[in-house]
Parts: C-alpha cells; structure tokens; sequence
C-alpha cells in the first residue's frame, strides 16, 4: 500500500504516547512486554533449579540458595506470568475488538492496573537483591511468619499490590462485557473468549481480596507481633493455609479459564466449523468459576483439617471435574467433520488438549482423599500441576501469540518457527515432568534441595527435558523478532476466523472500529 | 482382585507395607485403569479427526453441528458417576488411613523441628533422628544418616505428631500415609506393619534450609525382637544417667534439643554460629556490642535468643523457654566448656 494506513501503532509518537496511553491495545502490548520479561527470569530459575537436581547432593549450589531460586522460580510464574498471562495480555488486546467495542470501560484504570503490576513486581523483585525470601511461594506460616528473614514483608507486599492490579483488570473486563457490547451481540452470541475472560474476572474481582489480607494479616504478624497465625503468639498456622487457598484455589483457574477461552477460538477457526455446544462451553466456564470457590480443602487433606472436611472438599473437587470434562469433550466434538489444517496455533491447541488432560485426570488422582495422602506434596503434585497450569496455559499463551499476531502487528508469524518452537515445548515438558510422576510414585517429596541416589536417573531426565523446553521458548522469541523485522503483510483476516476481531484492519485503526459492527448471529457460523 | 496383577501399575511404589498400603494401591490401580481409558477415548478420538478430517483444500467446507442433547448428557452423566465412585472409594480407604481417636498397642509421641525427628516411647525410650553421620560416602551430598525406630509387625501402631518450630510432614512411602506436624496442635498418623524391614520416613511439608534431609528409618520386626530392642534400650538409658554433666549436655545438644540441626563443634558455619572456642572468649553482636561469653550469656541465649544477635547471623532461633529444665541449661553449658 503505498499510502500507509493510520492505526494504533502510528497514531502517536514516542515512548511518553505509550506510557500515558489509554488505548487497550497499547497497554495489552506493554503487558506482553513486561510479563514476558517476568516469564524470561522465571524461566532462568527453573532451568537453574532444574540443574541443581540434576545429581543428588550439592550439584551447583547451597541449599539456601536452592530453596530462595525455588522461591522466585514459584512466585514469579505464579504472581507475574500464568495469573496475569493471557488475560492482561491478549483480554486487553482482543476482548473490547470481539464485542465490537472502542476500548474497555475503564481506560484509565487500564493503565493504572499495568502500572500497579509494574510497581508490585519492582517492590517484589527488590528483595532479589535485599534479602532473599526462601518460603517458597505459598509463604505458609509460621515459617514465613517468624524463622525466615524480613525480606517477606516486601515480598508479600509486592504480591499485594500485584493482586490489586488483578482486580482491577477483572473489574474492567465484568463492566466491559456487560455495558460496551455492540448492537446485536447478546451475551449468548459473544465469543467463548469473552465468555472465559468474564468468568475469570469475576474470580479475580471475589477472590484476590482474600489473598491482599491474608498478606497484610502477615505482615502484621510479622512486624507488629500480632498472634495470628504464629502459635508461640496465640495463633493458629492452618488458619493461613485456609485463607490462602481460598484464593488459591480460585487462581488456579484464573490461570486456565482464559487459556481455555483460547482453545475455544483456536479449535473453532483451524477446524473452520461451528462450535460444539457454545452454550455448555459459556456455562461451563461460569460453573467452574462457581465450584472453584468451594475446594480449597483439598489443599488440606494431611494439614490436621478433620476427617469430614476432608470428605467434604473431596466430594465438591470431583464436581468440577465434570464442566471440564465437557470442555474437552466439546473441542473435540467440534473437530468432527471439520476442515482442519494443523498450522502452529492449532498444534498448540492441540498440544494443549493432550497435556491439560493427562493434567485434568491425575487431578482426579489428588481429589480422591485416600489416594492423595500418598502423593500430597510429592513430585507427583509438581508434575500435576505443572501439566495443568504450565502446559495448559503456556501452550494458550503460545497459539494465542501466534494466532493474533497478525492482527496486533499487522505482520504474519513464521508457521515453520512456530511449528519447530511447538516440537521443542511440547516434546520438552513431557520429558520434563511425566518421570515426575514416577517420581511421586517412588515418594521423593517436592521442593527437595538434596534426594536419595535412587532418585536420580529420572531427575536427570527431567533436567533434560527444562533445557528443551527453554530451547523452545527460544525459538518462540526468535520467531517474534523475525516477524516484526521480516514478516509478510497479513490482510485483515489471514486465518479466516468469524469473530469480530477479523472484520476490522490489522493493525485496527485506533478506535477499533471504523464503522461500529451490528451483530446478526453467533460467534462461528461457518456454514 | 486378581485381574489388578495383570498390570504392573504400582511397580513404581514402594513395596506396601502396612494392612491399608493394600487398599491404596487398588485404588491407584483403578484411577489409572479408568483413566488410561478416558485418555485413549479423549485423545485418540482428536487424532483420528486430526487425520479424517484434515483440510485437503483451501475451499472444503465443514458439517454445520452446533449440538447434540443426548451425547452431552451421556458425556457429563457418565464422567460424573465415575467421579462419584472414586469419591466414595477414596473416602473409604482415607477413612481407614485416619482411624481418628483408635488407640495404637504401641504409642510414640513424635515431635518434629528443624530439622529432626524426636521419637519418645511410653516408658522413656528416645530416638532422635536423623544422625550426625553422613547417610553416603558422596562429599557432595548433604543427607544425614536416619536413626533406626523399632515397631512391632502386625501392631497397631499410633505416633502422635506435633511440631516445636513450623509445619513438618510425617511421610512414609511405604505406607501410603502421612501427616502435618502442626505447632500447638496434636495430630495422629495410625498404621499396621504387615512387612518386616525398613521403611524411609521424609519431610514433605517445606520447613527451611534443611528439609529435604529430615529422614528416619522405621524398621518392622516381629514381637521378640521388638521386645529385646526396648530391653537394650532401657539399660543403654539408665547407663546414660551416670554419666557427667558434660556427656549429658553432649547428649542433649545432638539429641532431643537438637541443638546440632544449626550449630556445629567444629568451627563450620550451619545456619548459627559454631559452639567451637566459645566459652569464655568474646562474641561480636550485630548491634555492635560486644561481650564474653559466660554462664550467663548462655543461659540467656538459649532462652532469650533474640537479645543478643551475633553479627553476620540471622535472628532465627526460637526460644526454648519452657522447653528445657534449668539442669539441663547448665549440661549444655558444661558440654560448652568442653569444645575448646
């Protein structure tokens, strides 16, 4: 085109245009930045972890050392990478373009949210170079309340004002959805993205102030001797594991909810067929959302909690089994009598169904109370929950990168790098953490610094498979870069998808929209 | 449950050693049964469409399905009654894992704290776990020898854990169980030895620098030799009340106060400052006083340990107030005075 189209990226200038910006899809690009920056250092940690248990015994490191990279490696990917991920990422991108919105209802609470991030993981990441915190990321009391360091309170500070940055996207995304739909599109026509970013939002809105006082709670304890959790003053320590997976919990699927929005979209436009079941897909996402806030005993089967909580949270766990199973059952569904081309994006979807069921099924495994007490807290719990929220939703995060890309930039992503990144990923955390189950079978425990030598064939496959899985990674990164530099133009709607986002330019033009969209059916008519 | 042995399913566990280990595994054997199928059915069915139905060019079209009532009420009813049927089967065995309240033929108070297990018998026997001696010849490795607990085969056996410090987790592989040692609280780990042998025993909840070498060794033997280990012990216990306030002190530092889990006789650091040379000489503390340590100082180190901190170490001794006789602070200072 020789007269160059006006959009978001070219209709302001200069670093200060985008720190001040109101536009979501300036701030969903600043989210990218900085939480693949996050996911770059947590990355680092893990491969390092990774190497410490590649021999039993001292391999690289004290165990001080060990136990603070542990720490880091946990609270940076839970906190700044998986929860923040795809949400404050692609949601800002793509949620107010697939309601055929001009931006989200709050622009600038928007920015302020990025900015609290910013200042939470500053505060978070000072202690880096502070005092170390070695609780790992749970912060369970009463280590973390009076035989570790000070450098907790900055941390959980950190993590504080991090969790109000949560909320404050969720509460966007609820009045986004509700009040800036385009003519036409009712809730029941609104895409499966939408629908499990707005799940998600009502999570982070209800849960993550359970998690900012519990935090306070602590720092009070902490600094002003307060008995809460700290017995020696009075308190009780399983209080805190109470509060803190009453958030928890809820988070793990703040984690997967939007990922598995992205599956939706992706299963949906690589097989070019209708959804299977839009209505069980929306309502299951609410369900999951629903039950999520009534499990977090099964955190708690070996804490000392009584026999008939145990039970209790057993019995509601299995429930949310069933709104998940249908989730998969629908994206496969759909596959049927599709028209299916296995570009990157739907490999990672795919490659997403694959971990995130074996994940899913030896959930159930950790449901089961009789069954838990044998593997609670052993690396069988590692492997579980790093299928379910790793392989999950960094596959998400990968096919949805992949997937929106031209319509971010304007430019197509390298299908050949993404298939390669995807064989390294996919390959890797297989390697990685399936003997990990084996090894939960043998009982070595998790968060281990030293272990038995019999332990350690399948800890050195392990440490393998991390150096594959970063060698894919790396490969994903490269094909970013080479598409921004050399990639081929896109076109408005390079893939064929049928929602929203495709109709308008990419780049979209700064309001999104040149003409406001009137909707006239669902999200997925490919008929 | 013949058909089970078919399957090699639980050929990674431990050998089960207690009566409930048994049900565990059927359990295990179930769950990965039932869901090597669900996985097959699930995954295998996305990869026969990934093949069938692969876009052969650029203008197929796809079926227009948007839903089926009865496939979705089968695929939701059926997972659901198979979740139910592992709840209830889980229930079962965890309740016989619990057996809250049941009193054990043989009872053991077992106190944890960084990083060792205390082990005390009705009649006064005290096992204190793990040792001081190096578990392998390795230079590297940093796991300690466990300390052997004698239990009885075919018992009902009830260790009745707490905590001095933070959470701990009472695991034994072998018996498919475990528990929280809780601070302030009491919590129960019943079982039935139906092996005789030795069983590992780790720390699974995250408790500091040294988790991962919190071990002990549960060996199984039958009633006789049980008996006669009791015998040995009592004897070895009652020769132990002769002995000097030094050797007792000795005896305290690496036992049941376990003094040794921070602070070595050597000179080298652990996570206090060694006891080597510090009778009488002088100690620098954070605030930059200064003062040589006597009788006094000990005394209110180990039960004000925040009053005075050594520079260069974090303030993460607790007290031990009401945890130690008055004797005994002057056994450990006697044993003190020895390290020259």
């Amino acid at each position: 085109m020789a007269h160059e189209q006006h959009n978001y990226l070219n209709h302001q200038k200069g670093i200060w245009s985008w720190l001040t910006t109101l536009d979501h899809k300036r701030i969903g690009i600043m989210y990218f930045v900085a939480i693949m920056s996050f996911f770059f250092l947590g990355g680092v940690f893990a491969l390092l972890v990774r190497a410490e248990l590649f021999t039993p015994g001292k391999t690289l490191f004290s165990a001080d050392v060990y136990n603070r990279m542990m720490t880091y490696h946990g609270a940076i990917m839970v906190f700044m990478v998986i929860v923040p991920g795809i949400p404050a990422i692609f949601g800002n991108f793509v949620l107010p373009i697939m309601i055929g919105a001009k931006d989200v209802a709050f622009p600038r609470l928007n920015l302020m949210s990025w900015y609290m991030l910013m200042i939470g993981a500053a505060i978070t990441g000072s202690t880096l170079f502070l005092e170390n915190v070695d609780t790992g990321w749970t912060f369970y009391t009463p280590y973390s309340s009076i035989k570790t360091g000070l450098g907790v309170i900055p941390m959980v500070l950190g993590v504080f004002i991090i969790g109000f940055s949560s909320i404050l996207t969720g509460l966007n995304f609820i009045v986004t959805t509700h009040k800036l739909r385009a003519p036409g599109m009712t809730m029941n026509r609104i895409p499966l993205m939408v629908w499990a970013l707005y799940s998600t939002a009502i999570l982070q809105v209800l849960a993550t102030p359970v998690l900012a006082i519990t935090l306070l709670l602590l720092i009070a304890e902490k600094t002003l001797g307060v008995g809460i959790f700290d017995p020696q003053l009075g308190g009780d320590p399983v209080l805190f594991q109470h509060f803190f997976w009453f958030y928890s919990h809820p988070a793990v699927y703040i984690m997967i909810l939007p990922a598995m929005g992205v599956i939706s979209e992706l299963v949906a436009t690589y097989s070019r067929k209708v959804i299977f079941g839009y209505t069980a897909i929306a309502y299951s996402s609410l369900a999951i959302a629903g039950v999520s806030f009534l499990v977090w005993g099964h955190h708690m089967f070996v804490s000392g909690q009584s026999e008939f909580a145990g039970v209790l949270f057993s019995f509601i766990t299995m429930l949310v089994g069933v709104p998940t199973a249908i989730k998969l059952f629908n994206w496969i569904a759909t596959m049927y009598k599709g028209s299916i081309r296995l570009d990157a994006p739907m490999l990672f979807a795919i490659g997403f169904m694959f971990l995130f069921t074996i994940g899913g099924l030896t959930g159930v495994y950790l449901a089961s109370t009789g069954m838990d007490i044998h593997f609670h807290d052993t690396y069988f719990v590692v492997a579980h929950f790093h299928y379910v929220m790793v392989g999950g939703t960094l596959m998400a995060l990968m096919g949805a990168l992949i997937y929106w890309f031209p319509k971010v930039t304007g430019k197509i992503y390298s299908d050949l790098v993404g298939r390669i990144s995807w064989v390294f990923i996919f390959t890797g955390f297989n390697v990685t953490f399936f003997p990990q189950f084996i090894l939960g079978n043998m009982g070595m425990p998790r968060r281990y610094y030293d272990y038995l030598p019999t332990f350690t064939e399948l800890n050195q496959m392990s440490t393998f498979g991390s150096w594959l899985i970063g060698t894919g990674f790396l490969v994903g990164l490269y094909g970013v870069i080479y598409a921004l530099l050399k990639g081929k133009e896109a076109g408005n709607n390079p893939f064929g998808g049928k929602t929203l986002e495709w109709t308008t330019a990419s780049p979209p033009p700064h309001e999104n929209f040149e003409s406001t969209p009137v909707l006239t059916g669902g999200p997925y008519e490919y008929r | 449950m013949n058909w089970f042995s078919l399957i090699t399913a639980t050929s990674f566990m431990p050998v089960p050693a207690t009566k409930e280990s048994g049900d565990v595994d059927n359990l295990y054997i179930f769950l990965l049964v039932s869901g090597l199928i669900s996985f097959i059915i699930l995954i295998g069915g996305m990869v026969i469409f990934i093949f069938k139905y692969r876009r052969k060019t650029e203008d197929q079209k796809s079926a227009y399905i948007t839903h089926n009532t009865l496939a979705e009420f089968l695929w939701s009813f059926i997972p659901f009654v198979i979740m139910m049927v592992i709840f209830a089967w889980g229930w079962s065995v965890f309740h016989d894992l619990r057996r809250v309240g049941e009193k054990g033929d043989v009872e053991v108070h077992v106190t944890a704290r960084q990083w060792a297990w205390t082990f005390k018998y009705a009649n006064d026997i005290e096992i204190n776990s793990p040792t001081d001696k190096k578990l392998l010849d390795d230079p590297d490795s940093t796991l300690l020898k466990p300390e052997i607990v004698v239990v009885p085969v075919g018992k009902t056996i009830r260790f009745i854990l707490t905590s001095d410090d933070v959470l701990h987790s009472f695991y034994v592989p072998a018996f498919r169980n475990k528990m929280d040692a809780v601070p302030g609280r009491r919590t129960t780990f019943t079982f039935t030895p139906i092996e005789k042998g030795d069983f590992t025993v780790f720390c699974t909840e995250y408790c500091g620098t040294k988790h991962s070498n919190m071990m002990a060794t549960i060996r199984v033997v039958d009633g006789e030799q049980f008996a006669a280990w009791q015998a040995e012990k009592i004897a070895a216990n009652a020769g132990a009340n002769n002995k000097g306030p030094a050797e007792r002190g000795e005896a305290l530092f690496k036992g049941s106060l376990g003094c040794s889990g921070c602070h070595s006789i050597d000179g080298s650091r652990i996570v206090g400052p060694s006891f080597k040379g510090l009778y009488g000489n002088k100690r620098d503390f954070a605030d930059g006083s200064s003062v040589t340590a006597d009788d006094a100082y000990i005394k209110q180190s180990i039960l004000v340990p925040t009053a005075k901190i050594v520079a260069g170490f974090p303030p993460a001794m607790s007290s031990f107030q009401g945890r130690i006789k008055e004797d005994e602070i002057k056994d450990i200072i006697e044993f003190i005075k020895t390290l020259k």
